[in-house]
């Protein structure tokens, strides 16, 4: 009986979370159209978490790709395929490996950053003094870091495919004395406008997801500082989770399109 | 100090009546009532827990009473929409117990910060620049203008907080706390900066403390918070004098 109850209880609170969220992405949606924008804090998020993620996405894509290539190049040799390599390689980071693992690492780094930010804010009032003074904070720290990070995410996985590709081309101009001109000339024809569209399209979802997580969980930060390592660490663990949703619905969604 | 008399005269700038206010069982307000006037300093005190910070954060707004009724200049608060409320919000400082200062800006940009959105009560040409030095060195500390937050000691962020407060020059001021945390020294700065502010601006103060110096220093009148509602009026000598037990407490040292 307990074990049930204990089931319903949990239940209703994940209902009742999945409402607060969607009403909080409804609210994001009006108060970002809404006059006057906060153009120099947007551009200030922008800065913060376009320009200072691009060591960890560039990081991260260069092993990748490197990583890939040297697993999968035995197999293809094996098979005399090894001048595939640059097309498989590309289309399965472009559609795939560079979009979830970019938006992955960005979960970890801005959604972890904007719920400790924002709840460290409100667990030392900042936020209730913004709403005193007849500011609106939602539209001040929400609004702004929701749309920087939607719209800095497809440029990050745009730049970490981009390195990611590279990584690959070092390992086949190693081990196969492939050039630089051969490799990313076989990349391009490889790839089609069909494999680039939805891959970026999903990363504005991606993008959205961490932004409306990371600032849901801080701006709802309770009990102190316990409160903002558990927002910070909440927002890593459910963007994650909607991050992989979102690739499956996204997935599906291009597929169907594929088929028509 | 003002007189009791003086003070009755004058109008009420803010009313609450009958406030109630619980968070699932716990009831926190029981029917709370006070009325401040117009240039009087209020101090309402109560033990840690008893709803201090909860009535005060009912009538900004911050949250929503279960009912009662919240009149403060005229306006009933629990009855404006947003927009209303937060022009209303204009003329009402806040204190905080933390200060509540924005970390991530300097002093400078901490005292802009509110009148970004408050172009009609200045005009839409502020000299903003004039008026965070007036709020500066009405705290005295003009020096600080270009320090973050964190650069500051406990004594200043409380100063610029209440120089942020300022800027906006507001008929009511809420103190939450004012002195807590502070050193006597530092208090007894801030207790008197507070009075030099009310004398220099004929501001109402509506102080929520737990520290019986700054009341006694600082109340013309006090209310006593007991079980969730007003439980003893007086000034400070009157309560002072009290034989109930309640009340009592609160004087022992």
């Amino acid at each position: 009986m307990i074990g049930l109850r204990q089931i319903k209880s949990q239940l209703i609170n994940f209902f009742i979370e999945v409402g607060e969220i969607s009403y909080f992405t409804k609210r994001f949606f009006i108060e970002v159209f809404k006059r006057p924008f906060e153009t120099k804090e947007f551009l200030r998020q922008c800065y913060q978490m376009g320009n200072r993620s691009l060591l960890l996405v560039g990081i991260t894509g260069f092993i990748i790709g490197l990583v890939l290539t040297l697993q999968t190049r035995p197999t293809l040799m094996e098979f005399g395929a090894v001048s595939w390599m640059p097309s498989m390689v590309s289309i399965s980071i472009v559609r795939e490996i560079g979009p979830i693992i970019t938006a992955l690492v960005c979960a970890g780094r801005i959604g972890s950053g904007i719920g400790a930010e924002l709840g460290s804010m409100r667990v030392t009032e900042q936020i209730d003094a913004m709403e005193v003074s007849g500011t609106n904070p939602f539209k001040y720290l929400v609004a702004t870091r929701v749309l920087a990070v939607t719209l800095m995410l497809p440029l990050l996985v745009l730049f970490g495919d981009a390195i990611a590709l590279f990584g690959s081309y070092l390992v086949e101009n190693l081990k196969g004395n492939v050039s630089f001109l051969l490799y990313f000339n076989k990349v391009f024809d490889a790839l089609e406008f069909g494999d680039i569209l939805p891959a970026t399209i999903k990363s504005f979802f991606f993008g959205l997801a961490i932004g409306i997580v990371g600032c849901y969980k801080g701006y709802n930060c309770k009990k102190g500082t316990e409160g903002v390592g558990k927002a910070a660490n909440t927002a890593v663990v459910l963007s994650s989770l909607l991050l992989f949703i979102i690739d499956f619905i996204a997935v599906f969604v291009t597929d169907i399109f594929y088929d028509l | 100090m003002t007189t009791k008399t003086q003070i009755a005269n004058r109008d009420i700038v803010l009313q609450i009546k009958d406030l109630r206010k619980s968070f699932g069982d716990n009831d926190v307000l029981n029917g709370f009532n006070m009325e401040l006037y117009q240039g009087e300093s209020l101090v309402i005190m109560g033990k840690s827990g008893s709803g201090k910070s909860v009535m005060i954060k009912c009538l900004v707004g911050l949250l929503e009473s279960d009912s009662g009724y919240i009149r403060v200049m005229k306006n009933d608060i629990t009855k404006l929409d947003q927009e209303a409320l937060d022009i209303l919000r204009a003329d009402i400082g806040f204190l905080f117990q933390g200060s509540a200062l924005y970390d991530s800006m300097t002093v400078r940009e901490n005292l802009e910060f509110p009148l970004r959105r408050h172009t009609k009560k200045f005009g839409e040409h502020i000299d903003a620049e004039a008026l965070v030095i007036e709020a500066l060195e009405n705290v005295g500390l003009v020096s600080a203008i270009d320090l973050m937050p964190s650069e500051l000691s406990g004594g200043m962020k409380r100063r610029i907080a209440l120089a942020r407060t300022l800027i906006m020059k507001p008929k009511i001021i809420l103190y939450d706390e004012p002195t807590s945390g502070l050193d006597p020294i530092t208090a007894k700065e801030i207790i008197l900066l507070m009075q030099d502010i009310q004398r220099k601006y004929g501001t109402s103060s509506l102080i929520i403390t737990h520290d019986v110096d700054c009341a006694r220093v600082i109340s013309d009148r006090m209310i006593l918070l007991i079980d969730g509602i007003d439980y003893a009026m007086g000034t400070f000598n009157e309560l002072a004098k009290m034989d109930d037990p309640k009340v009592k407490a609160f004087f022992k040292h």
